[in-house]
């Protein structure tokens, strides 16, 4: 028996790759299987090589998986590229009207897509290397063939000639694979769950996070792969006193933003590298005139246009300091799709509590990862408003050293928000003692956001893990092995990057710490050591996540 | 607000049109609140950067809230402002080189908005705080400290600019004018859409054009502006484009969408309506994702 079963389907975008590792994933979850998904694909609608990766496990998971059990794939191209990730012993599907395989000792040749066409479905064909798959990796086809029945069950007329034209796809797929006798170890039974789980994306998780958060208004501009978050607020987010707008740019939807949040309303929006540069001017006035407001970064390869649809953690310096002059802006990272959700609570009520902009940041391997996760306990959820002026302190919005109450337009108390420097009513003021005074103000704000948690196990190794974002999945993956390996090593870890949880820092002092994240600087490794602490990166920028295998060896090297 | 700040230490130079416009935008907002009887603390002055941008801190009387922002981008913080509270009135205050050079990308999202806002631009065809560069506005030829040998390119037709972005009302005015000006802005901010209150406001430092506007009969000098008779039609936008093709400037109704405009947030609040969409709680969300 197996615990795991990782599967990918590579090919052309727009030849339902990703759509099939979906599929597959959604199926084994609703079987009970713990899953998550990972896909890449070229920054194109149609063509360029794309693949999507399901890996189904009867344990939690924590990364899409290293090594492929089964690799479907649709043309030779495919099957070149994918090959080397590949595990020993594993098997292959490929698509023979494409091409031919000299040998098929471990390989299948179906001719999906003219299958489905003769069997008159010819949407089916993912369906049919489904059925290929869950025989050859012992995945029970029952429960495949409830998934689809349900599934496609939605009360329309033609709901039944769906679902069995696609369980007679699904069967076509599993005699197929049944014909060969090619077989890997069965999957373990699925695991029983003791709490509701339900089935996210990691851009659902930050929206309903936000949502639950109290998010009124939501302003943003198309980019890739932060879009997700902008369509599912235009549907969700409705209703008398809020509002989902399209900017014309980046440069109007954070400048929006601070209209909004002046204004009074829970604000935010979503963007991606190109998009948070332009930002940073209007960042540098959300800080400067102190508006709430969240920005959710999704963070791809960059700079200019980069890696439009890639994976990489290099936002993290402009994260903090988007724009020109002094000033820090709060960061919290989401390493998981369940931090992606209390995450998003958790930085609308830093922008309300210190009142200023907030960056959730986040990257496009959690933004598009599908995972089952238990039901959020929603009574867990904490709400925080900022401290609104009632009026008594006049027009002096920005007198005293710290967070003062916040004047809502149309009540009492006008000023003036001021991106220039600016004394206690708002007025345009460059007198050095006012800018002394003004810019020691805004940064002991920072000072009440000191509730960030973090993770600390092991801490009296010499050496400590200490990984950021979607790095923590393969890192943690990677710290399981090697203390079960006898490697003593600590672990650490915090979604709060800036400021980092006080205690963290002491707790990593006289500590050699080494930081896994996806970039070529080691920019958390950098923010580490400007606070003190002994850290050095161990760095990747393929666009792709770290595998468990590699952070291992080197983890071990670096040790050695 | 300035209102009696001994800190606040930004001046205008004697004689600056700006004055005019100040004067005309207080005017303009005590008798909105006699009339609808609105508290001043309703409007929001958006204001750009420049020489127009310190208006916000320069007002004197009833203080209105105001912002001032970052330079080109009083449109779309006003547009934050107006979908998160429509019941603000928001008044936004830029000069030419704010609203028609950096910030010009924003006209026209607002005119297909139709964001309820006014805009009240202040023109001296010279970029001021910086000390004379020529800006959109400047005339052709003309040498200032970036055009030393004259200016390049052409003037800007803002008012062709306008119309072509789809801006809904258009007004033009001097700010010498300042009772009718402060008649303009306050009817420009009855109107429910995206309304210009497009201001000559010379700049006597850097751009002197007051004797070009108003005419100098020793000097011989025809007036630029005059004023729109009655024959012109602000519901026509061909016979509005023909009229501000001329070099001259017209001074008065420009343009008016003809017909009942819908603001944007109306058209909002609409389209939620039609669709009756009850927004679901955090619970119904993450419960329809339930693995059955």
């Amino acid at each position: 028996m197996s615990k795991n079963l990782v599967v990918r389907f590579a090919g052309e975008g727009g030849q339902g790759v990703v759509g099939g590792a979906e599929l597959m994933a959604s199926a084994a979850a609703a079987g009970g299987y713990h899953v998550l998904t990972f896909s890449t694909f070229p920054s194109q609608i149609k063509g360029g090589p794309a693949w999507g990766q399901a890996r189904i496990s009867s344990e939690e998971i924590l990364t899409p998986g290293d090594y492929l059990d089964v690799l479907v794939c649709q043309n030779r191209y495919a099957y070149d590229a994918n090959l080397p990730d590949l595990r020993e012993g594993g098997l292959v599907i490929y698509n023979s009207e494409e091409f031919e395989l000299p040998d098929n000792s471990r390989a299948l040749g179906l001719p999906a897509d003219r299958m489905a066409r003769e069997a008159g479905n010819p949407l089916a064909s993912t369906i049919i290397l489904i059925g290929a798959v869950a025989k050859m990796a012992g995945v029970s086809v029952e429960a495949l063939e409830a998934f689809i029945t349900k599934r496609w069950s939605r009360g329309r007329p033609g709901d039944e000639k769906i679902v069995s034209g696609n369980i007679t796809a699904l069967q076509m797929g599993v005699e197929e694979a049944a014909k060969t006798g090619l077989q890997l170890e069965d999957l373990d039974p699925a695991p029983t769950h003791d709490r509701p789980r339900i089935m996210i994306r990691g851009y659902e998780a930050a929206a309903i996070g936000a949502i639950a958060g109290g998010v009124e208004a939501f302003i943003g501009y198309p980019i890739s792969p932060a879009t997700t978050m902008l369509t599912y607020m235009e549907a969700n987010l409705v209703g008398k006193d809020r509002f989902v707008g399209q900017a014309s740019s980046e440069i109007e939807s954070i400048t929006a933003l601070i209209g909004s949040g002046y204004a009074g309303k829970v604000t935010m929006t979503s963007t991606s590298g190109p998009g948070l540069s332009l930002m940073g001017e209007g960042l540098g006035l959300a800080w400067m005139a102190e508006i709430p407001l969240v920005v959710a970064n999704v963070q791809r390869g960059g700079p200019a246009t980069g890696l439009p649809t890639k994976t990489e953690q290099s936002d993290l310096i402009v994260a903090m300091n988007p724009g020109h002059g002094d000033m820090s802006v709060p960061v919290i990272a989401p390493g998981s799709l369940e931090e992606a959700f209390w995450g998003a609570i958790a930085a609308i009520n830093w922008s309300e509590r210190y009142q200023g902009p907030v960056l959730l940041l986040s990257e496009a391997a959690i933004a598009e990862r599908a995972q089952d996760v238990p039901m959020p306990d929603l009574s867990q959820v904490r709400v925080e408003r900022r401290q609104v002026s009632q009026g008594e302190q006049g027009n002096r919005r920005y007198a005293g050293d710290g967070v003062t109450p916040f004047p809502v337009p149309g009540g009492a108390g006008a000023y003036v928000a001021n991106g220039s420097e600016h004394d206690e009513q708002g007025d345009t003021t460059h007198l050095p003692d006012i800018h002394v005074t003004m810019t020691n103000r805004r940064f002991k704000k920072l000072e009440v956001l000191n509730d960030g948690t973090f993770e600390a196990e092991r801490t009296e190794a010499e050496t400590i893990v200490l990984p950021w974002g979607g790095s923590k999945g393969s890192a943690r993956a990677a710290w399981n092995e090697l203390t079960a390996e006898g490697v003593d090593i600590g672990w650490c870890y915090t979604m709060f990057i800036n400021p980092l949880p006080a205690d963290l820092l002491t707790a990593l002092q006289g500590k050699r710490v080494l930081v896994p994240e996806l970039n070529y600087l080691g920019q958390f490794a950098a923010h580490l050591r400007s606070k003190g602490v002994n850290a050095e990166a161990i760095t990747q920028y393929t666009g792709l996540p770290f595998k468990v295998a590699d952070l291992k060896a080197e983890i071990r090297q670096r040790l050695a | 607000m300035a209102k009696r700040n001994p800190l606040y230490d930004f001046k205008w130079c004697p004689g600056c049109g700006d004055f005019g416009v100040k004067v005309a935008l207080e005017q303009a907002l005590v008798g909105r609140m006699a009339e609808r009887n609105e508290s001043i603390e309703n409007t929001v002055i958006v204001a750009g950067i420049g020489c127009s941008g310190n208006m916000v801190h320069m007002m004197e009387g009833p203080q209105p809230f105001g912002i001032h922002g970052i330079h080109g981008r009083a449109l779309p913080i006003a547009y934050g402002i107006k979908s998160a509270r429509p019941d603000l009135n928001v008044v936004v205050v830029a000069g030419d080189g704010d609203f028609l050079s950096i910030g010009a990308e924003h006209i026209g999202p607002q005119a297909r908005r139709n964001l309820d806002i006014t805009a009240v631009i202040m023109d001296n065809g010279i970029y001021g705080l910086t000390k004379g560069q020529a800006s959109p506005t400047t005339e052709m030829n003309v040498v200032t400290s970036t055009t030393r040998f004259g200016k390049l390119d052409d003037k800007l037709n803002p008012f062709l600019f306008y119309l072509g972005a789809g801006v809904p009302y258009l007004r033009s005015q001097l700010s010498s004018r300042v009772k009718d000006l402060a008649s303009d802005i306050k009817e420009a901010m009855e109107y429910p859409g995206f309304s210009i209150v497009h201001v000559q406001s010379p700049c006597t430092t850097y751009n002197d054009t007051y004797s070009l506007l108003k005419g100098d009969a020793k000097k011989g000098i025809e007036p630029l502006a005059y004023p729109l008779g009655d024959d012109h039609n602000a519901e026509d936008i061909t016979a509005a484009a023909n009229l501000v093709r001329d070099r001259r400037i017209p001074i008065g109704m420009i343009y008016r969408h003809e017909g009942e405009p819908v603001a944007a947030h109306q058209r909002l609040a609409d389209a939620k309506e039609r669709a009756n969409i009850e927004q679901a709680s955090v619970e119904q969300l993450l419960t329809a994702m339930t693995i059955a």
